[in-house]
């Protein structure tokens, strides 16, 4: 899981152009250029051609996540990911990964809230052998009783290594239940033990059936392929896949929060007191999303590194914070999160902590931020995303991304002048908006005494 | 929504792929070697196609030389030195940085210390002068010095308690009692308060010469250019400083296994044995060795341990050649009534390759994967330019990569048979627990923390 930092952040620029990545950062006139068909049976293809190397990332995002389940089989879609690599009749179990290995390929998957992805980066003329592969997983997937049961297994592993063990992973599951009052991503991604536990072959296929389909999947491929090679591939592979009728996403809305929520949690393991607080705030899809590039400055300008408002405040001037800054996540069909994050100073407790942060982050409401510092952090923001280009599988997850979630292409290259656009009275309407409210959550890390 | 949950314990969103082969010349990375006008010998990828240069440097000297009671030395200096230099205090350095989106930064390993920058073609004159103020005229401030030792304190304290830097500790100061491996080489509370200024300049004086530096370089620049940025900043490097020599050390605890009982749902194992040295000539059999091993999916640690038994999300191997020890080490989580099965299987598949070696369709799979794959390591040109430091620091000749293919298809069944007694020896491996594990006796009390 992708989680802000609760340790220190040295501000490195590989995490912030990767975070111009994930937003589909672009700055000049060329950059990711992608290409863009649809098949008939409703399936999209996107060619990103990047002609350096013999190499290509072959990508199928579904248009399916977390928040997709049904609520009492919360790690569904996960898991169901897991068992992809179980089998078909023509690719029987752990064959998917072993041909793509001997072939000299690397490939994953990964599940989001909001989608769920596969991929392999492989040379470019190996790519029908991994076409073919990914397209007869996309409907003839059977699963044996034991290797459902097993995984199951593994999967019960990767919940106790990644949550289980970790008291802030602990923490952060914890926030999210409170944050959302009704949306999906209030639960886990990985599921609740429990639940994990009473997951079936059965639920799985009616997932699988349910949202597995060419209409309800993006094709995207980056590297040494143009759109001319890639099309005949694409129709002889996916084409010939009949669409079938995928179910409408309903996602619910959250009602009115009116009231502050706090969550403390003392652990054992912990050897440091943190804190953060969160709030909903708009998303691409959700709220106002009028408001997203203004956040995505307003995160950059108040939390976004040792020169932010945050940081010069509560670290350098008052040194009641060891580290300080804040995130915002806006890339989603749900509601989108601000998050401010802290960690005290040496015999600072946290509630001071707590009422520094309340004092500065007031003041910036009120008197507003520098629109100099508005200026600086826009002209940075266009120069990262040139780093963007430095990789041929970074701009084929950002575009993938972006448009499982249903955003454009158009959208997607219009970045550049979405962030240029950005003026300081959006981004104080924005923070106005959104962080003048009691109805935010706080969570706080600490040591257990006695232990 | 960016929470995303992959498939493998990898670290799955490292997928970035940049290659700079021309395309029909598989792998190859045409790389020049640049002596400038002063002397100074940088290795170079000429790149033009993104306006970016990515520099990658290196020191002999890292944390192991650390004088006793000042571990973590290396460390903080490698987060002080970017934090003021020459004219610039730490506020106008950083500023400078983040407005010209220039990423600069030190880091400290056990036996080298690293020096990486990324900028754009535009901005390389004052990218090169930031970094030659940092290394030669660092300012170590008071208030800088302060904030990132607290920030480092408060690191090392969050992540005291895990399990899985208990387990590291343990094993380390078992394996080496009385080498400075078996010291936290991040340092510890204690001692990183321990450390003064002048510990730092000392640090830099020593550590920061010319006779010790290997330079890579990536991107858009051409030799001449590269040439003048080479004196201008690294030409006022002193020529040599006070080398350290290497200290051969030979692992202790040989064959014990230690718990550390944690109140942990999920137990961390970490194993380990002494390896081969850097430049034995067996080394690409171990590496075809290690690829059945331990490399992901189909290897036979997943296999028999994950894919058949469903004991445990993620279980690695890997080789570690240190200057003054080569170790063979490894790590496994698994739930605490599972531990003593998966601890006696380690051992069991290690004998088992001792005993019988691969199969033949092992060893090809193995060798096309590394062959197929090995370009897509190079994921983004800073993994390009540390590529080419550690071939430089390796001594290996210039043209190295070329006979990439040539050296791992020579490895014969023999060769394997014989190194793969060499490499796995089952009952050598050390283990460390930490947890609750049930039905696995210790052979002796795991070390004491230091004071």
């Amino acid at each position: 899981m992708v989680r802000p930092m609760k340790i220190p952040r040295r501000t490195m620029l590989v995490v912030a152009a990767l975070c111009v990545v994930l937003i589909g950062g672009r700055s000049e006139a060329k950059l990711y250029e992608p290409q863009s068909i649809t098949l008939s049976n409703g399936m999209q293809v996107v060619a990103i051609t990047d002609q350096r190397a013999p190499v290509v990332t072959h990508m199928v995002w579904y248009r399916v996540g977390g928040a997709d389940e049904a609520p009492g089989e919360t790690g569904l879609a996960h898991f169901l990911e897991h068992l992809l690599f179980k089998g078909t009749e023509k690719v029987p179990s752990g064959q998917f990964s072993r041909t793509v290995s001997r072939n000299g390929g690397e490939g994953n998957a990964f599940t989001g809230y909001d989608y769920t992805a596969y991929f392999q980066t492989i040379a470019s003329d190996k790519l029908p052998l991994v076409m073919e592969m990914e397209a007869d997983r996309m409907v003839n997937l059977t699963l044996d009783p034991d290797e459902v049961a097993a995984e199951r297994q593994v999967v019960l592993e990767e919940r106790r290594s990644r949550i289980d063990n970790s008291p802030g992973a602990l923490l952060a599951e914890r926030t999210n239940a409170a944050l959302y009052l009704n949306y999906p991503y209030r639960r886990p991604l990985i599921g609740w033990a429990h639940e994990i536990e009473a997951l079936t072959r059965e639920n799985a296929l009616a997932f699988y059936r349910k949202w597995y389909a060419p209409n309800n999947a993006v094709l995207v491929m980056a590297g040494d392929i143009t759109m001319a090679e890639l099309k005949p591939l694409a129709e002889k592979y996916y084409g010939v896949i009949p669409a079938r009728a995928v179910p409408e996403r309903n996602r619910p809305l959250e009602p009115e929060q009116i009231s502050a929520r706090r969550v403390d949690f003392a652990h054992p393991q912990v050897g440091q007191v943190s804190w953060s607080r969160r709030y909903l705030a708009p998303s691409r899809f959700y709220g106002e999303t009028g408001m997203v590039m203004p956040l995505n400055v307003l995160e950059e300008v108040i939390g976004g590194g040792a020169t932010s408002r945050l940081y010069k405040s509560l670290v350098i001037e008052q040194k009641i914070a060891l580290s300080a800054g804040a995130s915002y996540s806006g890339d989603s069909i749900g509601p989108g999160t601000f998050t401010f994050y802290a960690v005290p100073a040496e015999g600072t407790t946290v509630e001071a902590l707590e009422a520094a942060f309340e004092a500065e982050l007031a003041a910036i409401l009120r008197d507003g931020v520098d629109a100099n510092e508005v200026a600086r952090a826009v002209k940075s923001m266009k120069a990262s995303a040139v780093y963007a280009r430095d990789s041929v599988t970074a701009p084929a997850h950002a575009v993938g991304q972006a448009l499982a979630i249903g955003r454009t292409i158009a959208d997607i290259e219009s970045w550049p002048d979405q962030v240029a656009a950005v003026t300081q009275e959006q981004v104080m309407q924005a923070a106005r908006t959104i962080l003048a409210t009691p109805a935010h959550v706080t969570s706080i890390l600490r040591p257990k005494p006695g232990s | 929504m960016q929470n995303l949950i992959g498939r493998a314990a990898a670290p799955f969103l490292l997928f970035a792929v940049l290659l700079l082969a021309r395309p029909g010349v598989a792998e190859a990375i045409e790389i020049q070697r640049v002596v400038s006008p002063g002397g100074i010998e940088a290795w170079l990828v000429e790149d033009h196609k993104n306006p970016i240069i990515t520099l990658s440097a290196n020191f002999e000297g890292g944390a192991a030389a650390d004088p006793d009671g000042k571990e973590g030395l290396a460390t903080l200096t490698s987060s002080v030195l970017d934090e003021g230099a020459g004219p610039y205090d730490s506020d106008a350095f950083r500023r400078k940085l983040e407005d010209l989106v220039i990423g600069l930064g030190f880091s400290a390993g056990r036996d080298s210390f690293g020096v990486s920058l990324q900028t754009l073609t535009e901005n390389a004159d004052t990218a090169f002068e930031l970094l030659r103020l940092a290394m030669t005229e660092p300012r170590f401030d008071t208030e800088p010095v302060e904030r990132i030792r607290s920030q480092i304190v408060a690191g090392l304290k969050h992540s005291e308690n895990r399990p899985q830097s208990i387990a590291s500790r343990v094993w380390w100061q078992a394996a080496f009692p009385d080498h400075p491996y078996g010291r936290p080489s991040g340092g510890t509370v204690e001692s990183t308060g321990a450390i003064t200024t002048a510990d730092m300049k000392a640090f830099a004086e020593r550590v920061l010469t010319r006779s010790s530096l290997k330079i890579s370089v990536v991107g858009d620049i051409t030799p001449e250019r590269l040439g003048d940025l080479l004196d201008k900043t690294f030409g006022a490097l002193p020529e040599s400083g006070v080398s350290t020599p290497p200290v051969p050390a030979k692992p202790a605890a040989v064959g014990e296994t230690f718990v550390v009982e944690n109140p942990v749902p999920q137990s961390v194992v970490i194993f380990g044995h002494r390896g081969i040295p850097r430049d034995d000539p067996d080394r690409f059999a171990a590496a075809i060795l290690m690829e059945i091993m331990a490399g992901g999916f189909g290897s036979r640690l997943t296999e028999e341990i994950r894919e058949k038994r469903g004991l445990t999300y993620g279980i690695y191997a890997y080789t570690l050649p240190l200057d003054d020890a080569q170790m063979v080490m490894g790590g496994v989580s698994t739930r605490n009534d599972k531990v003593a099965e998966t601890v006696g299987l380690v051992r069991e598949i290690w004998a088992d390759m001792a005993a019988h070696g691969p199969t033949e369709e092992e060893v090809r799979d193995a060798k096309t994967y590394i062959n197929g794959s090995f370009p897509m390591r190079l994921t983004s040109s800073m993994p390009i330019a540390g590529l080419l430091v550690s071939l430089q620091r390796n001594e290996r000749p210039i043209d190295y990569l070329d006979h990439r293919v040539e050296r791992i298809d020579s490895v014969t069944m023999a060769d394997l048979k014989r190194v793969a007694k060499r490499l796995f020896l089952a009952d050598e491996l050390t283990f460390v627990v930490v947890g609750q594990p049930k039905g696995l006796t210790p052979t002796a009390p795991a070390p004491e923390p230091r004071s």
